[in-house]
């Protein structure tokens, strides 16, 4: 080969290289969650609507469980990083459709770090849960807000397969509130080992952002 | 090159690293078939949605595609049809052979050079996004699940390339013309230890697209049990590579037993050869370790064994204790050869012979039989026995003394020397100064209380990049000056080679010393976030590390000019060294040498005024008679 | 080394070996001082603890004899490659100097006491003074210090991805924070729930990995109040970073009232949680698909 056509190859190699490299960086490294808006409310106030399915039925992993929230437009979207404003008060309600798996550690079987210390599950109002119960949980350990959320029973009728769930079928409702304070990105996630199949019930969607894990961006 | 008449595509087809590929592909494809069979009505592989044994199957499959395209079942398969044995007369010439299987042992340390070098580029690149992450104190730029594979990638990478970054290239290249032999013992095994790498990097890669893995090159479990499928890709492609290492150093020691030339006792081998069949011994008894503990592994995540399982009768001590059996060798495994290459280069540009040579080997052997005694030291806080770990404190300790004559040969080879200050010469000086760092470091870590404050700290991280890095990478780049231009009969461009060697040294000191301060300041290894306190220290290191990142693109770029567009012939015998690989012309022949040689004296003869030539190329009968 | 006198010619070779023991003597003389008494104060961890306080002291002494060795190596390099360059163009060979016997079997012996002394020496505070130095020790710790009996009893309890701390002589109430009385000797139980983690307390200086099914006893006795950092050592996973929280020393008194304050708050909780134990092998194992 001529110098000015190994110079050629050389040029179209390292092109090669560089696209390989942008692709990686961008599409795996950086690829994360959208961010969603809680709902405006009255001022200095924000209502989070989330809901907890049983296996998301979509790929790429139609049997996870995951988390699902709702944007301002009424849409579910499947994410878990939301924005809420800083110095408010923050109403979640969590619509809850899987089973009960039950805590590893009971410890979170207590509500925390909530307006009074107290969560209303189907109207009901109090300040734990059974830990056989617990489905799922909301906790964000940094801020000391840990929420155990009740799971349908086994036999109930309409359970929901596949995201996003609807009002119709078998349920929980879960509400809320806690305070913001200063600004800041928070994480949080699930502490029931609700990973079906795997070991601990911690591998999957446990550990994966999007699913069951996620942040909390107070702005 | 188009000499042989037959057009390019033509030429493309038969059983090289293309049919391979294909075969490859096509195995995974039939093997993830057969491994859903296997599961249907398996939960446990189902519910996950990923099935990890038809992962493996796949894996397995692809691996024996890989190997029939290349051609490695030709032989068995022809002997059990009763054909007479065929050793290189049907292996065809010119540059196909280094996409092929070929048992020419220096075509093999070719292939191993360019497999390495990438794959220490990719896991390099790796580092650098890391510590992109690491210049803001939370989670700025990637996704947390992708910064541990990033993590674990780069650190797996790398062990899995660096294990074979000498023993590839130079060893396979070198060993046979130093020791006067025409061939390595086991040829076709040479060139299979080879052909497992690309895959095993390859698999490797393929991580990427089966989410990540989060265990770090450690792949502890029971964290390994519960993992997404890029779980089983690290366990396969480590796999390989611990069988590759078997498979190596089993050539190796074979080749130096039984192939050197006449007149080439144990006093007379280079002692980069000792140092290689130190290295050897260590890789076939600890690799196999490391093979069995990740099929144990493997065996958790399908079969629903329960070896690691508190919960169920296991223990993760078993993984702990297991792995760093081969753990712990395998250091020392990365840091042997980097003497070896040192310790030749030195006499060539001092001048002197090599001061101490007994001591060098005895120190290298100590180093060898001692690394198999000290594995717990990795466990002092695990929860181990406590009566272990005085026993494991002076196990760790005495290893020190061997580690340490190697600082006496060096300056004692330099003493009094006319010292030439070459690229491999200021690479093997910059190998001392680092590892100085890196071994002083590790006196803190085998102290037991100090190494309550810095196990799993970046302290830990610093001490082993200046051991690994500092040692085994600079040796690597001084023996790449050293002896491409022989391998491949090319110069490097000079001023190039110096802007590579002093931002490496420079950029790799401003990188990993004050690493060691942000380990006992209180930050642990693996993680993407810290405390506000350590902002300062983080920036300055990833900045520094960027600039490593660069001189070592200065060298790709030295390399690249050097051996694809400028290519400038260089001599036979560049530096005056007295080695026999430099008394052989270049391109080195396909025999090596013409009449098997009489080795007359080690190449360490400088000063000595009746020092006769390392070897005779074309002895008389009563040289060969002599020599016996 | 001795000089060569070479008759008749120019002056004999300089005493490079003097020269550079002389110049190694002396900047050690003046750097070990300077590493014990100006550094030694702010390397850490820090005297927050008895155990931090021992690691402190015998880091200042590693780093006391790293000192010379490493000046020495140092100085030895820098002087070879200034003193014996190769001056001119032509190549010359070296003298043929293969090795000093005397010179080897000093090094030899020189090294092996070092080493052997430090091996001695960190033996002597593992099991005699630091007793344990903050370190996990299993569970059947053989440096055990004075007064272990009345040791006040906290577990470490890691899970994925936080760390939970239970009190049993105070009624097995958990929290998720830790405070520990300052003045009082703790016997720290590390146990985890699911993979392998290590709770590592900084400015205590104490380290213990948390392993499933595994009590992992450290010993810690605070000086006296301040706040100390909880980071995980051992990667667990996702949030392995995150694994943070701020632990406190607190007066006896300030304890007191602190811990009779949580075991109110959690009450709800504490009902439910299982019997006090040295390990845990909680359900489920594994949820069905």
């Amino acid at each position: 080969m001529s110098r000015g056509a190994r110079v050629f190859a050389v040029a179209c190699a390292t092109a090669a290289a560089a696209v390989l490299v942008a692709f990686y960086a961008v599409g795996f490294l950086a690829s994360t969650p959208p961010t969603v808006q809680a709902a405006q409310a009255p001022a200095g106030q924000a209502q989070l609507t989330l809901q907890a399915v049983a296996s998301y039925g979509h790929s790429p992993h139609p049997d996870w469980v995951s988390y699902l929230v709702r944007d301002a437009s009424g849409k579910w979207r499947h994410t878990t990083i939301f924005k809420v404003p800083a110095h408010s008060l923050v109403h979640v309600t969590v619509y809850q459709y899987d089973t009960a798996t039950g805590l590893r550690n009971p410890f979170w079987s207590q509500v925390r770090g909530t307006v009074a210390g107290t969560m209303t599950v189907d109207g009901k109002t109090t300040n734990s849960l059974p830990p056989d119960d617990a489905s799922h949980t909301f906790a964000i350990p940094d801020l000391g807000i840990s929420v155990p959320l009740k799971g349908v029973a086994d036999d109930a009728k309409d359970q929901c397969s596949v995201a996003p769930c609807t009002l119709a079928q078998a349920h929980s409702t879960i509400t809320f509130t806690f305070r913001t304070g200063k600004p800041g990105t928070f994480r949080w996630q699930c502490f029931v080992p609700c990973a079906a199949s795997f070991i601990f019930g911690n591998g999957g969607p446990m550990q994966t952002p999007g699913w069951m894990d996620g942040y909390l961006k107070v702005v | 090159m188009n000499g042989t008449g037959r057009p390019l595509w033509r030429r493309l087809i038969g059983q090289n690293v293309l049919s391979a590929l294909a075969l490859g592909i096509g195995g995974y494809a039939l093997g993830h078939w057969v491994g859903t069979r296997i599961t249907v009505g398996m939960d446990s592989q189902l519910g996950t949605d990923q099935n990890d044994l038809a992962i493996f199957m796949g894996f397995v499959f692809a691996l024996l595609g890989w190997l029939i395209g290349l051609g490695f079942l030709n032989y068995p398969l022809s002997r059990l049809a009763g054909r007479p044995p065929s050793l290189r007369e049907k292996e065809e010439a010119g540059p196909g052979r280094y996409f092929r299987l070929c048992t020419d042992h220096k075509v093999v340390g070719l292939q191993y050079f360019v497999t390495v070098l990438l794959f220490f580029l990719i896991a390099g690149l790796n580092a650098m996004f890391i510590r992109a992450e690491l210049l803001t104190p939370n989670e700025k730029l990637w996704n947390a699940n992708q910064y541990l594979s990033l993590v674990s990638l780069h650190g797996t990478m790398m062990l899995m390339m660096m294990s074979a970054a000498i023993l590839g290239p130079f060893a396979n290249y070198f060993v046979p013309i130093m020791i006067g032999a025409r061939r390595m013992a086991f040829p076709r095994l040479e060139s299979l230890s080879f052909w497992l790498v690309p895959p095993a990097g390859l698999i490797l890669l393929s991580a990427i697209f089966l989410g990540g893995f989060p265990t770090g090159w450690t792949g502890y479990a029971p964290l390994a049990n519960e993992a997404r499928a890029g779980m089983d890709a690290y366990l396969f492609s480590f796999a390989l590579i611990g069988l590759s290492m078997t498979i190596v150093g089993t050539n190796m020691i074979a080749t130096v037993l039984t192939m050197r030339a006449p007149g080439m006792t144990w006093t007379r081998l280079p002692i980069f050869v000792w140092g290689v069949i130190c290295t050897s011994i260590l890789m076939v008894l600890a690799a196999p370790v490391l093979f069995s503990t990740l099929a144990m592994v493997a065996l958790d995540r399908t079969a629903d064994t329960s070896f690691f399982l508190a919960s169920a009768g296991g223990s993760p001590f078993l993984y702990d204790n297991l792995f760093w059996f081969f753990g712990h060798p395998e250091v020392y495994i990365l840091a042997l050869p980097g003497f070896g290459i040192v310790l030749e280069i030195l006499p060539v540009f001092a001048r002197k012979p090599l001061w101490g040579y007994r001591l060098a080997v005895a120190g290298m052997v100590g180093v060898t039989l001692l690394s198999f005694m000290v594995w717990q030291h990795h466990l002092f806080v695990s929860g181990i026995n406590s009566d272990l770990r005085p026993f494991y404190m002076l196990t760790t300790e005495l290893i020190s003394i061997p580690t340490g004559f190697i600082f006496l040969n060096g300056l004692g080879t330099l003493w009094r020397g006319h010292i030439r200050f070459t690229v491999p010469m200021l690479f093997s000086l910059a190998f001392f100064s680092n590892f100085l760092l890196g071994g002083l470091s590790g006196v803190f870590l085998s102290d037991v209380p100090s190494d309550v404050s810095t196990h799993g700290s970046y302290f830990v991280m610093a001490h082993f990049h200046y051991t690994i890095m500092g040692g085994l990478v600079f040796a690597f780049f001084a023996g790449i000056y050293y002896w491409l231009p022989k391998m491949t009969g090319l110069r490097f461009n000079e001023l190039l080679a110096k802007i590579h060697f002093w931002g490496m040294f420079v950029f790799f000191n401003c990188t990993f010393a004050p690493l060691f301060a942000a380990g006992m300041l209180g930050m642990p290894r693996r993680v993407s976030i810290y405390a506000p306190r350590l902002h300062g220290i983080n920036i300055f290191v990833s900045i520094s590390a960027f600039l490593l990142g660069l001189s070592i693109l200065v060298f790709l770029v030295n390399l690249v000019y050097s051996m694809v567009i400028a290519r400038i012939p260089a001599e036979a015998n560049p530096w005056q060294s007295r080695g026999l690989e430099f008394q052989l012309p270049t391109p080195v022949p396909v025999t090596n040498f013409e009449r098997t040689p009489v080795i007359q004296a080690d190449p360490y003869g400088y000063g000595e005024p009746d020092a006769l030539p390392v070897a005779a190329l074309s002895p008389s009968p009563a040289t060969v008679a002599g020599a016996g | 080394m001795a000089s060569e006198a070479i008759p008749g010619g120019p002056a004999a070779e300089p005493q490079h070996g003097r020269r550079l023991v002389i110049a190694w003597a002396v900047l050690s003389a003046a750097a070990v001082p300077l590493v014990v008494l100006v550094i030694g104060p702010h390397i850490p961890p820090g005297s927050l603890s008895a155990e931090s306080h021992d690691q402190h002291e015998i880091n200042i002494l590693l780093a006391a004899l790293a000192t010379p060795v490493l000046l020495g190596i140092w100085t030895s390099l820098i002087y070879v490659v200034t003193a014996f360059r190769l001056r001119g163009d032509a190549i010359v060979d070296g003298p043929p100097l293969r090795g000093q016997p005397g010179l080897q079997i000093l090094w030899v012996v020189a090294t092996a006491v070092v080493v052997l002394s430090l091996a001695v020496l960190g033996t002597a505070e593992l099991l005699g003074s630091s007793k344990g130095a903050g370190g996990g020790q299993g569970p059947d710790p053989l440096a055990v210090p004075k007064g272990a009996k009345s040791a006040l009893q906290v577990q470490v309890i890691g899970q994925q991805w936080a760390w939970t701390f239970r009190y049993p002589g105070y009624g097995g109430v958990e929290t998720p924070q830790l405070s520990l009385p300052a003045g009082r000797l703790v016997e720290l139980h590390v146990t985890s729930l699911d993979v392998s983690h290590s709770f590592w307390a900084i400015q205590l200086g104490v380290k213990a990995d948390a392993i499933p099914g595994s009590d992992n006893v450290a010993f810690v006795t605070a000086h006296h109040t301040g706040s100390f950092e909880i980071r995980c050592a051992e990667l667990c996973g996702l949030w392995h970073g995150h694994m943070h929280n701020t632990g406190a020393v607190m007066t006896p008194a300030a304890f007191t009232t602190w811990i009779r304050g949580q075991q109110l708050e959690n009450a709800p909780a504490t009902k439910t949680l299982p019997p006090y134990s040295k390990h845990y092998f909680p359900e489920p194992y594994r949820r069905a698909g």
